[in-house]
């Protein structure tokens, strides 16, 4: 869809380039005319000597000529004025939608990763690695709901240590309610922010539907990143899904691994 | 074959897809992949490359030695070099332009820069 929209845009925009080449060449061969004419007018004067008046007819006939000439030319000028504008329309929807292009790019390239291992390790350094180079983040915590005390833990930092952040109540701050009701949350004030592990700038729920398993906090971002392109928040969406799941399955294999394995070993144990 | 050879070293898969992504807009490109500086070099010995674009922070060897390698080496030193890098302080860009680098993009990616830097040292209209 994107590609036809790139060629259909692209296709117009010869069509438009032809059609201002050939106003540009009918303007030229009207100037021309125009000077052709005004050579022959000179010659007919001469010819006619002085004193000498030319025909009334003539007259009447070369000058309706060059009405219909300047006639032309204003209308030629005017709609080259008006490709040009459609031009300079095409140019701002084409760079609209190169961005939106980069942009399904980066955001399918993130999926892309995120579903490429089922290894839970893994598949927290893609997640980290998303955030660090897609969002901008600078230090940040993925925290896992235990469903089992309805806690929510850190289970991969970047830039401070695991031990620091603590664990958080589901329900209970802005990380615990962010888990609870599974809506994203955004600081007032990115500039004004200062970092409190409770109350992250930024706090967005992994959830698989409507199930939350975890959530994403960022606490700071890149000194050159200054705020958040639209972008971003599709990220965020991409991640409150796409992570969940990809968190969730990996978790899943783990454990069936470690079961298959014991049970293997159970096996070995009774047929030895 | 190909017009322009590109190396790409990042530790991060992530983010090599997402440079070659941008970098594949050119055409008659053709895109190598390294996972560190170690890599880079390796990969720059056995082939002919008109561009190199490397992450700073990677293990083993980081970009900055890379680009000073590459620098006070005579096979390679006209190679033109972009470090793409989470580091946004002056002082970083400054120390990477002064170790050879030819320019300098910080994190957040964004393709169309990365497009834009890459035709410019390819000399591409």
């Amino acid at each position: 869809m994107q590609k036809d929209d790139e060629r259909l845009v692209h296709s117009r925009g010869e069509e438009f380039l032809q059609v201002f080449k050939k106003g540009a060449e009918f303007t030229q061969e009207l100037l021309r005319e125009n000077e052709r004419l005004r050579f022959r007018l000179l010659e007919l004067e001469k010819s006619q000597g002085p004193g000498e008046a030319m025909p009334e007819a003539e007259l009447k006939k070369l000058s309706e000529r060059i009405a219909d000439l300047e006639q032309e030319k204003q209308e030629i000028l005017d709609r080259i004025r008006h490709v040009e504008e459609e031009n300079q329309d095409f140019a701002a929807r084409y760079l609209e939608i190169e961005d939106e292009n980069n942009n399904l790019a980066n955001l399918y390239i993130a999926s892309y990763q995120l579903h490429s291992t089922l290894d839970f390790k893994e598949v927290l350094q893609i997640i980290t690695e998303i955030i660090i180079n897609l969002i901008g983040a600078e230090e940040f915590a993925i925290m896992l709901l235990d469903e089992k005390s309805d806690e929510l833990q850190a289970v991969s930092t970047e830039g401070i240590e695991r031990s620091e952040i603590p664990s958080f109540r589901l329900g209970k701050g802005t990380i615990g309610t962010v888990a609870e009701s599974g809506e994203s949350h955004f600081a007032s004030d990115f500039e004004s922010y200062e970092r409190d592990f409770s109350a992250p700038m930024v706090c967005i729920p992994l959830k698989i539907k409507e199930h939350v398993i975890g959530v994403l906090a960022i606490y700071k971002l890149l000194m050159q990143k200054k705020e958040f392109a639209a972008v971003d928040y599709e990220l965020f969406t991409l991640l409150a899904g796409h992570a969940a799941t990809a968190i969730f399955s990996s978790r899943l294999y783990s454990d069936s691994e470690r079961k298959l394995s014991t049970i293997q070993g159970f096996i070995d144990l009774l047929t030895k | 074959m190909s017009d322009y050879n590109v190396l790409i070293v990042e530790d991060s898969p992530t983010m090599r897809q997402l440079i070659a992504f941008a970098l594949k807009r050119i055409r008659g490109v053709r895109i190598v992949e390294a996972n560190d500086g170690v890599d880079g070099l390796k990969k720059l010995s056995s082939e002919r490359f008109d561009l190199i674009l490397t992450d700073i922070n990677m293990p083993i060897m980081d970009g900055l030695k890379l680009v000073s390698l590459v620098r006070n080496d005579a096979n390679y030193k006209s190679i033109p070099i972009v470090v793409i890098t989470t580091e946004g302080a002056q002082e970083d860009r400054e120390r990477a332009l002064a170790l050879g680098a030819n320019d300098y993009i910080t994190k957040p990616i964004q393709p169309t820069k990365i497009l834009d830097v890459a035709k410019n040292l390819l000399r591409i209209v």
